[in-house]
C-alpha cells in the first residue's frame, strides 16, 4: 500500500493547492480564523504515509515557506518540524480515533505549533492580540475532515 | 464515523522495531531544531544572511510565480472582461481628473519656486526633488498579524530597502525586502514598525507606531499638557532620514488622559486606504537615498533623475 508512484505528485500538488488556498485574500471580519491549510496537509500526509513524509521533508516544506513568505528564516521550519514530530509520534493512536477525536488531536497540535509561532514572533518585537492568534486552531480543527476526505478521494482515484 | 487510513508497511528488523525508530526520530527532531534555531538567529543578526535569502528566494521564483497564479490570473481576467462602455466612463473620468490635478499642479510650481525662494532666505538647504515610481500590488501577506503587501518592483527596477511607499492620500509604508522583480513593503500599522510625525497644525513632533490593526495608530510618549486635538492631520517629520518629510501620516482619532500617568493615550487613523487599493507609489527622494550616497563616493548621488516615472 505505501509507497505507490501516484502518491509523490498527489503530495506536491496538495501542498502547492494548500499554499495557494492558504494566500487567498479574507475579509478583514474572518480573517483571523483561517484555517492553517498547509499544516492540515502536512498532518494529513504524515498521519497517511509517515515513512514519505517525515521530519526532514517537514523541515524542508517549513523552510520553503519561510522563504516564500518572508518570513525570519528557520520560523516555519521549526513550526513544521515539531507537527511532523507529534504527528510521528501520534498516528498509530490517531488512525483508530473516530473522526471527533482525530478533530479534538488536531486542535491541540496545530495550537501548539500557532503558540510556538507566536513565540518565536514575540523575540522579534511583534505584538498581536493576546488570544487572537489561537483562531486557527478551531478551525483547522473543523476542517480537518474535509481536508481528509478531499486528500483520500484524491488518493483512491489516482493510484 | 470512521476515518480509513492505508495500511503502514512495518519494517523489518530483528528486534525492536519501534523503540529504535521513536529513537532516531526524535535524534532527528533535535538536530533540525537546532539548525532552525540556528538559522533564525543567523537571519536576525548576520548581514551576509540576506545573500542567502536572496539566492533561496531567485531559486523558489517559478515557485512563487505558480502561487501568485490564481490571483494573476483573477486579475487579468477582471482587466479583460471590462466592457467598451464601462472602458470609456472610465476615460472620461480619469480625462477630467487629470484636467483637476494638472490645474492644481500648475497652482504647485508656482508655490514651489515660491518655497526655494523663500528657504533659500532661510540659509535652508532642503531639496524638494522626488521622483515616484508607480508600483502594482500583486499579494498581501495572509498572516492577520503582520500586515505586509508585496509589489511587482524590485532591486531591477532600482527599488532598495528602506524606501518609502506612498498610496494616492497618505503615506503608506517602507520597502523591508527587495527581491530582483519584487519587494515587500512593511505597512505603518505594522506594529514592528514606528513613524517620526509632526501635528500640521503647530509642528508638535512625535512617533506613531502600528498597532496592527488597519484603522489605528498609536502615538508614544505624548505629554499630557501637549496640545494635540481631535482631528488634527499628522504629517511625516522627515527625522530619522527615512521618511520624506510633509506627506500626511494619519489624523488623530481619540485622545485619553490618565491621570494617573505620565504621556496621553493618542490614536489615528492612518489617511492612506492601506486595505485597499491596487497602486502604490515608490519614491526616489534625495533624503531617503542619503544612506546610499555615504556609501558611494561623493558626487554621483544624482541617479533619480534616470529613474522611470510612470509606469
Amino acid at each position: 500500500m505505501e509507497g505507490r508512484p501516484g502518491d509523490s505528485l498527489l503530495i506536491v500538488i496538495s501542498f502547492l493547492v494548500a499554499v495557494m488556498v492558504y494566500n487567498i485574500p479574507l475579509p478583514h471580519m474572518i480573517e483571523y480564523g483561517r484555517p492553517e491549510w498547509i499544516s492540515l496537509v502536512l498532518l494529513y500526509w504524515a498521519v497517511a504515509l509517515p515513512n514519505r513524509i517525515g521530519l526532514a521533508a517537514a523541515w524542508t516544506i517549513g523552510l520553503v515557506l519561510d522563504v516564500l513568505s518572508g518570513a525570519i528564516l528557520g520560523r516555519n521550519a521549526l513550526a513544521m518540524l515539531l507537527l511532523a514530530f507529534l504527528a510521528k509520534r501520534l498516528y498509530q493512536r490517531l488512525r483508530m480515533f473516530p473522526a471527533l477525536q482525530q478533530a479534538l488531536i488536531v486542535f491541540l497540535v496545530i495550537g501548539l505549533q500557532l503558540l510556538l509561532l507566536h513565540w518565536i514572533d514575540s523575540f522579534q518585537a511583534v505584538v498581536s492580540p493576546p488570544y487572537l492568534y489561537l483562531i486557527p486552531s478551531l478551525t483547522s480543527a473543523l476542517f480537518w475532515p474535509l481536508v481528509y476526505f478531499v486528500l483520500h478521494a484524491a488518493r483512491l482515484r489516482f493510484r | 464515523m470512521r476515518l480509513e487510513w492505508p495500511l503502514t508497511e512495518i519494517r523489518r528488523r530483528p528486534i525492536k522495531t519501534i523503540f529504535t525508530e521513536e529513537r532516531g526520530d526524535l535524534q532527528r527532531f533535535v538536530v533540525l531544531a537546532a539548525i532552525s534555531v540556528a538559522l533564525m538567529l543567523a537571519d536576525a543578526r548576520l548581514a551576509q544572511m540576506t545573500v542567502v535569502r536572496s539566492g533561496l528566494v531567485l531559486a523558489l521564483a517559478p515557485l512563487q510565480w505558480v502561487i501568485q497564479l490564481p490571483g494573476s490570473t483573477m486579475r487579468w481576467i477582471s482587466d479583460s472582461l471590462t466592457t467598451r462602455a464601462e472602458l470609456e466612463q472610465e476615460n472620461a473620468r480619469l480625462k477630467a481628473r487629470i484636467l483637476v490635478l494638472e490645474g492644481k499642479s500648475q497652482k504647485l510650481v508656482s508655490m514651489e519656486a515660491e518655497n526655494i525662494r523663500l528657504r533659500m532666505l532661510l540659509n535652508a538647504s532642503d531639496s524638494l526633488d522626488e521622483s515616484v515610481m508607480v508600483a502594482e500590488v500583486i499579494a498581501v501577506d495572509p498572516d492577520p498579524f503582520t500586515h505586509k503587501i508585496f509589489i511587482d518592483k524590485g532591486s531591477r527596477h532600482g527599488v532598495f530597502e528602506g524606501q518609502p511607499v506612498l498610496g494616492a492620500t497618505g503615506l503608506m509604508g517602507q520597502v523591508v525586502q527587495v527581491d530582483p522583480y519584487a519587494s515587500r513593503v512593511l505597512l505603518i500599522t505594522d506594529s514592528s514598525h514606528a513613524i517620526p510625525v509632526q501635528v500640521a497644525r503647530n509642528g508638535i513632533r512625535a512617533v506613531a507606531i502600528g498597532t496592527s490593526s488597519t484603522m489605528n495608530l498609536e502615538l508614544v510618549h505624548v505629554p499630557d499638557t501637549a496640545d494635540i486635538r481631535v482631528g488634527d492631520t499628522l504629517i511625516s517629520s522627515g527625522m530619522g532620514l527615512r521618511f520624506p518629510a510633509g506627506y500626511p501620516v494619519a489624523v488623530v482619532s481619540e485622545i485619553r488622559h490618565h491621570p494617573g500617568r505620565p504621556f496621553a493615550e493618542v490614536r489615528a487613523t492612518p489617511t492612506a486606504e492601506l486595505d485597499r487599493g491596487r497602486y502604490v507609489l515608490v519614491v526616489f527622494s534625495e533624503r531617503s537615498r542619503a544612506p546610499a550616497a555615504e556609501a558611494a563616493p561623493a558626487g554621483n548621488d544624482d541617479t533619480a533623475d534616470t529613474v522611470p516615472e510612470g509606469p
